[in-house]
């Protein structure tokens, strides 16, 4: 039965479980070729499957195109318009990327293939690492990580290494603290604790920036291993005292580490190598514009000094000069170093996600990362001025490429910050990063990157502004926002008491199913 | 630059807006010292047409990739329906964020669900996460997990898993306190027999085990499953070759508490290593220890199903250093990669793709095993790969292979333990004709 619920254009589609019909089929293989073999023969009868695999699905190829582009329509996406989350960079996911990653010589090449024919592939890794050394100032680069906290704990387990190495096991296990400012990413402290440091929060200033006596007085307890420092920090804000500040831990025998998120607000402009910092790790599902793909894959890149590059993970690419046997210079994996922290990943990291943040950055060249950088943080400081007037902005500092404002003046009427972010989605947009950072109290992270032009900012920024109009004139239309999706607002408190994380073939006979 | 809207002029005009005197200025928090002055010493920027045809020359140089192929050990070549790439490259899937605003997430949220599901059908498990990087790192977060249940620091893993996964479980846990002990597989059965886990005791945390092992032996999970068990320990196990689920008994059903798996052979190309996608399925009562993102069915107030991120106060930004895992971005397009797969072939599907994975992987051992000077040296059972034992050392006889007659036949297992210099491992499956099968054994004569 079809019950049309909502406007929306596809309203109705099941689990694929329940579309399910024994005797569907949507492949077709060529028959078997070789003589065939009775399965016991092979397999001995307790080793083999006895489930005939009950509840996988049986569905057409028609069915699964229908399903999936069904339930596509659901999402709201970056080539829809403005997807402004802070601290995410959200921009424009380019089709040529798409179409190198795809190119069939490095979409088949096994990651065990033989490195003499393999060469392109390697050289794609190298020229990568060449040009991330030079955004970042690091010339000591692995591309193995997987995503950014991966990046992370590869970084944070390289500075544990380098102490252990410098100072010896005993006196090592004496410096087992890791500073992070209170407000940092949730990964930080996590990947800290994977390394086996001990977190101790810094506070921040008035102003949105480290606090420079808190920190001194942290280092001063002679167990600083390092500081992990988002910089500009998740408030948008470019920590000016960056260079005291690595003075400060280094001076305590410790090390930098900065994590890269924003460093969309400084590529062209500023390199974390000129600032003190000794490692870092990029996400280029931000920053190189790698489609975020609904949750991943990412890569996350680990940048470090050359005093930290040997312990790097292995493997290492190296470059070898003179002619290789088609006139080339050949790339090597370097497999042997002791001081190495070992290996993160299977194989060489997520490499499709190398070959589309290589094309961007030669799409772009070197005019075209600065003007990248320098459109995203005139975009954000647009809407730090288009919102001023209607929305609590915590932080005088200029902001860099994202800003953060506050529901102070709207939650007077009971309008909080989830309930703007919901209500912006009936005006179009996807919402900014709510609830984040945690030292603000309501905080809404506005990040709109250089992928937007002026119209569309003008159009987010009349959004929000009617809005906190809303908010004051009818504040039950804010707070039960979206008006205008398929579905409303769904009860996750019940959803986490009972979870339900799997479809089982009894729910739906027990009709415990709403269309 | 084509990808930024404004033009200069109107990036001009918005300064005047806003009152900053100049695009410098809009750095003026950056200390002076600290800001460039040259400009980055990268190429200029290339043109599409430029671009293409300079990935494609540096493709050129990729001869392996041409080729057929015999390579397996993690990474597997199978048949991807033409629907998959499409599916997957429409925007609102690509090009969506991590589904934290469910009403606008529901495409991402429905296919994670289904996801989920799927691993578990699998798996035959109660539950799954919504992804891991890749079968590596979710096998280190398996060794992870098994010490946050059982409070225990000894895990037994077996020589037989993924050399490289053996790794990546060492660097993770190195600072974790965690004490990973080998456990010798068998060199005549190529199996890791019950008995080479005699070590496991009180502080025992888990058995890890692959199968089919790194070596293709499949491995006898419902012993093993008995002996971590009667030591009060979980029994992890890896599988780097999922298309196995569809012909072998399922882990859950031997008995394992946790099974991980590379899900790479479900239609994600082989990209030289990846991005792939990691399995984690385990039972529901270990549902709070898990790692990594899950989703759940939810309602809302008129009772329309949907779903949503869930159980989230185990995870990074929540609980921060007291989190399960530092995992937040997943492998979420590689999981709708697989799930797309897995749904297109269905339950027929899969089941004919591993039988004849099975049949045409065993008809090449036995034409290999013909051949004068070359043997199968483990008695055990396996799925689509097998060691072969040559006459000469292996990986000279590989590249002669490829440059001579232009097949792949394997992959020398010296590049993992310089004492097997004459082992290679075969790996066969669907794509692999019997053409290509008996010219590699012709190959294999010379």
């Amino acid at each position: 039965m079809i019950t049309k619920v909502t406007t929306h254009i596809s309203p109705n589609e099941q689990l694929i479980f329940e579309r399910s019909q024994s005797g569907r089929t949507g492949f077709s293989l060529p028959p078997l070729d070789v003589d065939e073999t009775s399965l016991s023969d092979m397999i001995p009868r307790e080793f083999q499957r006895d489930d005939d695999l009950a509840g996988m699905p049986e569905v057409t190829e028609v069915d699964v195109v229908r399903h999936f582009t069904r339930i596509s329509t659901w999402n709201y996406s970056i080539d829809q318009g403005l997807y402004p989350l802070g601290s995410c960079t959200m921009k424009y996911n380019s089709r040529l990327n798409e179409k190198v990653a795809r190119i069939a010589n490095f979409a088949n090449l096994h990651p065990l293939a033989s490195e003499a024919e393999s060469q392109g592939a390697l050289q794609v890794i190298y020229e990568l690492q060449q040009h991330l050394a030079e955004i970042t100032g690091l010339p000591g680069i692995s591309l193995q990580p997987a995503a950014g906290a991966h990046g992370e704990m590869t970084g944070i387990m390289i500075i544990r290494a380098f102490i252990d190495a410098r100072d010896g096991k005993e006196a090592s296990s004496k410096r087992r603290t890791m500073l992070i400012p209170d407000s940092a990413h949730g990964t930080n402290p996590a990947s800290a604790h994977l390394s086996g440091f001990t977190v101790k929060t810094i506070r921040s200033t008035a102003d949105g920036l480290t606090d420079l006596e808190h920190l001194r007085e942290l280092c001063a307890h002679g167990d600083v291993a390092g500081l992990m420092l988002t910089n500009p920090n998740t408030l948008g804000l470019f920590e000016k005292n960056i260079q005291e500040i690595c003075r400060i831990v280094h001076e305590a025998g410790g090390l930098v580490y900065m994590d890269g998120a924003n460093m969309n607000a400084l590529v062209g402009v500023a390199r974390p190598g000129d600032m003190g910092v000794d490692v870092i790790h990029l996400n280029l599902h931000k920053t190189f514009s790698t489609p975020h793909g609904g949750g991943g894959p990412g890569s996350g890149p680990c940048c470090c000094t050359e005093e930290l590059e040997p312990f790097l993970p292995l493997p290492r690419i190296v470059r070898i000069d003179g002619p290789g046997d088609d006139g080339n210079a050949t790339y090597k994996l370097h497999y042997d170093n002791p001081k190495s922290i070992g290996r993160v990943k299977a194989f060489l990291g997520n490499y499709g996600m190398m070959l589309r943040a290589l094309a961007y950055i030669l799409t772009h060249g070197y005019d075209g990362l600065r003007e990248a950088t320098e459109a995203a943080v005139l975009n954000a400081r647009y809407i730090a001025a288009g919102l001023l007037s209607d929305y609590e902005k915590p932080f005088d500092g200029p902001p860099m490429h994202e800003v953060v404002f506050t529901d102070k003046r709207q939650s007077r009427k009971g309008v909080h910050t989830l309930d703007i972010a919901k209500r912006l989605i009936d005006y179009g947009f996807h919402p900014m990063t709510i609830y984040f950072p945690l030292i603000v109290s309501g905080a809404m992270l506005i990040e709109p990157t250089e992928s937007v032009g002026r119209q569309e900012l003008d159009q987010f920024i009349d959004a929000m502004r009617s809005i906190a109009k809303e908010a004051v004139a009818n504040p039950e239309l804010v707070l039960n926002a979206p008006h205008s999706t398929r579905i409303g607002r769904l009860d996750e408190a019940a959803a986490a008491r009972k979870p339900v994380l799997r479809w089982k073939p009894m729910e739906a006979a027990a009709g415990n199913v709403t269309s | 630059m084509r990808y930024i809207p404004n033009s200069p002029d109107e990036r001009a005009d918005m300064l005047h807006q806003i009152g900053v005197a100049s695009t410098e200025k809009l750095f003026d928090s950056i200390p002076e010292s600290l800001r460039l002055r040259n400009r980055l010493n990268v190429p200029a920027a290339m043109s599409e047409l430029e671009l293409l045809k300079w990935f494609e020359r540096l493709g050129a140089r990729n001869q392996a990739a041409q080729r057929t192929g015999f390579l397996g050990g993690g990474a597997y070549s199978h048949y991807t329906p033409t629907i998959v790439d499409h599916l997957i490259s429409r925007s609102e899937f690509f090009t969506a964020y991590t589904p934290y605003q469910p009403e606008i997430s529901q495409g991402t949220l429905q296919a994670i669900f289904e996801f989920q599901t799927l691993v578990c059908q699998l798996t035959g498990m109660d539950m799954a996460n919504a992804s891991m990087y890749d079968g590596s790192t979710a096998m280190a977060e398996a060794v992870l997990m098994a010490e946050r249940v059982t409070r225990r620091s000894k895990i037994i893993v077996s020589s037989a898993v993924h050399p490289q996964y053996l790794e990546v479980a060492h660097t993770y846990v190195q600072h974790a306190g965690i004490h990973l002990q080998r456990a010798e597989f068998d060199p005549a059965s190529g199996q890791t027999p019950e008995s080479a886990f005699d070590a496991i005791d009180d502080q025992t945390a888990a058995i890890v085990v692959q199968s089919p092992n790194f070596f293709g032996c499949i491995e006898d999970v419902a012993a093993l499953a008995e002996k971590a068990h009667s030591a009060g320990a979980l029994l992890i196990v890896t599988v780097t070759e999922a298309m196995s689920f569809g012909l072998l008994k399922s882990p859950g059903a031997c008995g394992a508490d946790i099974v991980v798996a590379e899900g790479q052979s479900f239609g994600v190309p082989l990209s030289y290593g990846g991005p792939y996608v990691g399995l984690f399925a385990t039972r529901d009562k270990y549902a709070r220890q898990m790692p990594g993102r899950l989703v759940g069915e939810a309602y809302d107030k008129n009772g329309r199903r949907g779903f949503v991120l869930t159980l989230a106060t185990r995870e990074q930004h929540i609980r921060r250093e007291k989190a399960t895992s530092n995992i937040c971005t997943n492998e979420g397009l590689i999981a709708l990669v697989a799930t797309i797969y897995l749904e297109t072939m269905g339950r027929r599907g899969i089941q004919e793709v591993a039988q004849q994975c099975a049949q045409k992987a065993h008809y090449a051992a036995r034409e290999i095993g013909k051949v004068a000077g070359y043997s199968l040296p483990y008695s055990g059972p396996f799925f689509n790969e097998f060691v072969v034992r040559a006459p000469a050392p292996a990986s000279q006889l590989l590249d002669q292979l490829a440059r001579g007659q232009g097949i792949d036949g394997g992959i020398a297992l010296s590049r993992f333990d310089s004492n097997r210099t004459n082992d290679f491992l075969v790996c066969v499956t669907e794509l692999n004709t019997r053409e290509q099968i008996d010219a590699l054994v012709r190959g294999l004569n010379h």
